[in-house]
């Protein structure tokens, strides 16, 4: 075993801290993004300006076909990079759907004119995508949604609403999934759609969460026009597409922001209890261990992912661990660093809170993340079928017409 | 990167797997336990003549020098298998006690036996119940013989010889090698929670026994227990891994409510967990490999949370395979209870979860700058 590059992998490391410390300053010591704050215009024109500098230098769409701006590299160079500009006190980056997942579903699914169209601007930051997929009504069961589109000639009208939606209100395109059809089954009366989002019809508003503060957006949808030429797929294909894109989202690289083992371990080494150094305390010491070793095991098995993928593995739904464990991680961390302080945990004012009200902050968006990107019990859903291989739940709404399925928010 | 077993490894795996399920099917060991059979000494020879005792072991003393990570495959392997084998005490306690602290010449003459699988070795550091520490340390070692009651000493019942933790009259702990079959040493057989595993309580009265000259002080003794701790880790993925996949292939077969009880939910959510816990498990567990192959600077760490994360997840899948099988996983034979029985055997083997759960949070806490 060694944790050291091929020379190759070194060779792409150095260009790419090379180009790093072009541009951008080192990080701090802790992370400066505090992701309970709101993205702003001036956050948003930062990454548009971000994203340009690395699609001008190859570093934008590593996975990319070179037709479109891209490096077709290799997805250890995919990795590296994203390692390396972790380090870096780079913009919070409002890229992440359109070009980690929107753009290959569209170079999947598209027609030469989306091709023309859409991949350039995207990479070089010029336009941004979001995903409207999930509903009120449709969360963990996507593919019940409801969002109708009817046809009308050469167009299709949609109604309906989206939500849970990121940068929809900075968004240019959305990639929309809709119903076409109630009368088959559900998986099958879906079409996939390009939405321009300042399309007449198409109204935003930001959800307020439960710390008050929003990072998502509503998305409503009343008589929308769509040209026909925009649908990504065929007429009732839209399932497909979708889980095509979905599919994508493994390829993003990324630490689970908020605080962690480092953060908590420097908060009981700060602090005393009943007179001595909280880190010495036994009841403290239990909980440090079992977070430090899921942490280290998660970063671990990263690199076992990484060993996997060098050696001419596809990356497998084994990644779906990380979500599961970093999320709870973060709940429990939060709670006890609040704890910890006794009555003063519940004071959340960033003067008088240690570490300018982290694990207060944490604690309200930790819940969040248990649900985003696939709920807690659908990631154990995952690893139970598709690597456990057991077999899948009765599902009494699969095999009969969508709108004879019975629902209680009809 | 290259951050898993090499190709090597794995195709010496096959070869492992292999004799050990040949040998020990599924309810081998069982039927060896209702007919009071225990260790067969042939059995380890033959694992000796295959090669696999000496894999860690320096080419000097009779072993190939392959290093580490064979060693934790077999570790391994051997903890799936659970078969009757004293590896963990030989090797991973013994054979590590003399390559850290033992002579050249106390090398030359043990280590090719260890090799051959023709001497076993048993580890004697309790003495009652409490975890390890250096306070409660009442054996003693003065004028070249050893006094003390050691409790329990796993493997004891077949071991050849002992290494045992004593105090030296200085004060300072130590460790020392006692043949078992010196005058002044009593070993009682005690009925213990693993059915294959066995363990005694050793008296020394007096007994002969001779110093690892190169074990100075606690700290020693608590490196030596750090290295068995990243070996024990692999047996206990083993243990785990293996429990959690008898727990899979019953939940795909057996039938409850018209259907395969794995497509409930609540078996999902639970094999999945066992599974998460299993692979953080065995990715702390490679790290505490690759530290023990490089002897890193953070060994102590390394196996601190190989062993917690390990010792978690046995835990964790032992008593849900049971509970996966329902009645029958309450039975005798459904073997179930034997992983159940290992895992808090492996779990207190070396100290227990508070000793190391407290052990690497101060080795973090010290890293830091204390």
């Amino acid at each position: 075993m060694d944790f050291s590059d091929t020379p190759e992998e070194a060779v792409f490391r150095g260009e790419a801290r090379a180009f790093l410390d072009a541009h951008m300053a080192r990080k701090g010591t802790t992370d400066a993004r505090l992701p309970s704050r709101a993205m702003r215009r001036e956050d948003v024109a930062a990454s548009k300006a971000w994203q340009a500098i690395k699609a001008a230098n190859g570093f934008a769409g590593i996975l990319w076909p070179s037709a479109y701006g891209g490096r077709e590299g290799t997805l250890m160079e995919h990795i590296i990079f994203h390692q390396e500009e972790e380090r870096y006190a780079v913009p919070a980056s409002v890229f992440n759907q359109g070009v980690g997942m929107a753009m290959p579903t569209v170079m999947t699914y598209g027609t030469p004119e989306h091709l023309a169209r859409y991949p350039r601007p995207a990479l070089f930051g010029e336009e941004i995508w979001c995903q409207l997929f999930s509903e009120p009504s449709a969360g963990s069961d996507l593919g019940g949604l409801r969002t109708r589109a009817v046809r009308e000639g050469d167009c299709w009208v949609v109604d309906g609403q989206k939500i849970w939606t990121s940068n929809a209100h900075f968004a240019d395109f959305g990639m929309l999934v809709t119903r076409t059809d109630p009368s088959v089954t559900k998986h099958a009366g879906l079409t996939f759609f390009i939405l321009d989002m300042r399309a007449p019809g198409v109204e935003v508003r930001p959800i307020k969460q439960i710390s008050g503060t929003s990072n998502f957006c509503e998305v409503f949808l009343s008589g929308v026009r769509i040209s026909d030429s925009c649908r990504l797929g065929e007429v009732g294909q839209g399932w497909k597409v979708a889980l095509t894109m979905l599919a994508n989202e493994r390829f993003t690289v990324g630490k689970a922001e908020g605080p962690d083992f480092e953060e908590i371990f420097a908060l009981v080494r700060a602090i005393e209890l009943d007179g001595r150094r909280a880190v010495e305390d036994s009841a403290v010491q239990e909980r440090l261990a079992d977070w430090y070793v899921r942490s280290k095991g998660l970063e671990l098995t990263r690199l076992r992912a990484q060993t996997a993928l060098s050696r001419g593995k596809a990356p497998g739904p084994e990644n779906s661990i990380g979500k599961l464990v970093s999320a709870a991680k973060l709940q429990e961390i939060a709670t006890f660093g609040i704890d910890l302080l006794g009555m003063a945990g519940a004071v959340t004012d960033r003067t008088v809170a240690p570490m300018e009200a982290r694990f207060q902050d944490a604690l309200l968006y930790a819940p969040g993340k248990r649900i985003a990107g696939g709920t807690d019990e659908i990631l154990r859903n995952i690893i139970a079928e598709r690597v456990l291989g057991l077999p899948a739940d009765v599902r009494v709404d699969k095999s009969i017409p969508f709108n004879q399925i019975p629902s209680g928010l009809r | 990167m290259n951050f898993d077993f090499s190709e090597d490894v794995e195709a010496m795996r096959v070869a492992v797997r292999g004799l050990l399920a040949d040998r020990f099917p599924r309810g081998a060991v069982r039927r060896q336990v209702d007919a009071g059979q225990g260790f067969d000494r042939d059995f380890l020879r033959s694992l000796g003549e295959m090669g696999w005792l000496g894999v860690a072991i320096p080419e000097a003393f009779g072993g190939s020098a392959m290093g580490y990570e064979p060693l934790c495959m077999i570790a391994e392997e051997l903890g799936a298998s659970l078969a009757p084998v004293p590896v963990a005490s030989t090797l991973y306690l013994g054979a590590e006690a003399l390559l850290s602290f033992g002579s050249e010449e106390q090398k030359r003459a043990l280590l090719p036996r260890v090799v051959a699988g023709d001497l076993v070795i048993a580890a004697a550091v309790a003495e009652g119940s409490g975890d390890p520490a250096e306070a409660a340390l009442a054996t003693l070692f003065v004028d070249g013989r050893v006094t003390g009651k050691k409790l329990p000493v796993i493997d004891g019942d077949i071991a050849d010889m002992f290494v045992v933790v004593v105090r030296l009259e200085g004060g300072e702990s130590s460790l020392v090698l006692v043949e078992a079959g010196a005058d002044h040493i009593s070993r009682t057989t005690l009925d213990t929670l693993d059915l294959v595993r066995g363990a005694v309580r050793l008296t020394l009265d007096g007994a002969v026994a001779e110093p690892l000259p190169g074990a100075r002080g606690w700290q020693a003794v608590a490196h030596w227990l750090d290295r068995a701790a990243a070996l024990l880790a692999f047996e206990q993925v083993g243990g785990a891994q293996a429990a959690l996949d008898m727990a899979t292939a019953f939940a795909r077969e057996r039938y409850a409510f018209g259907r395969a009880i794995g497509s409930f939910q609540a078996i999902k959510h639970k094999l999945a967990d066992v599974y998460v816990a299993t692979e953080l498990a065995r990715s702390n567990a490679f790290y505490g490999a690759w530290a023990l192959d490089t002897d890193a600077d953070d060994l102590a760490i390394a196996a601190a949370a190989a062993r917690v994360a390990a010792t978690d997840a046995f835990s964790l899948a032992a008593r849900e395979n049971i509970q996966t099988h329902g009645g029958m996983g309450f039975t005798w034979e459904s073997d179930c209870h034997l992983y159940y029985r290992r895992a808090r055997e492996l779990a207190l083997m070396v100290g227990g979860p508070r000793y190391w759960r407290r052990r690497l949070v101060s080795q973090l806490d010290m890293a830091a700058g204390g």
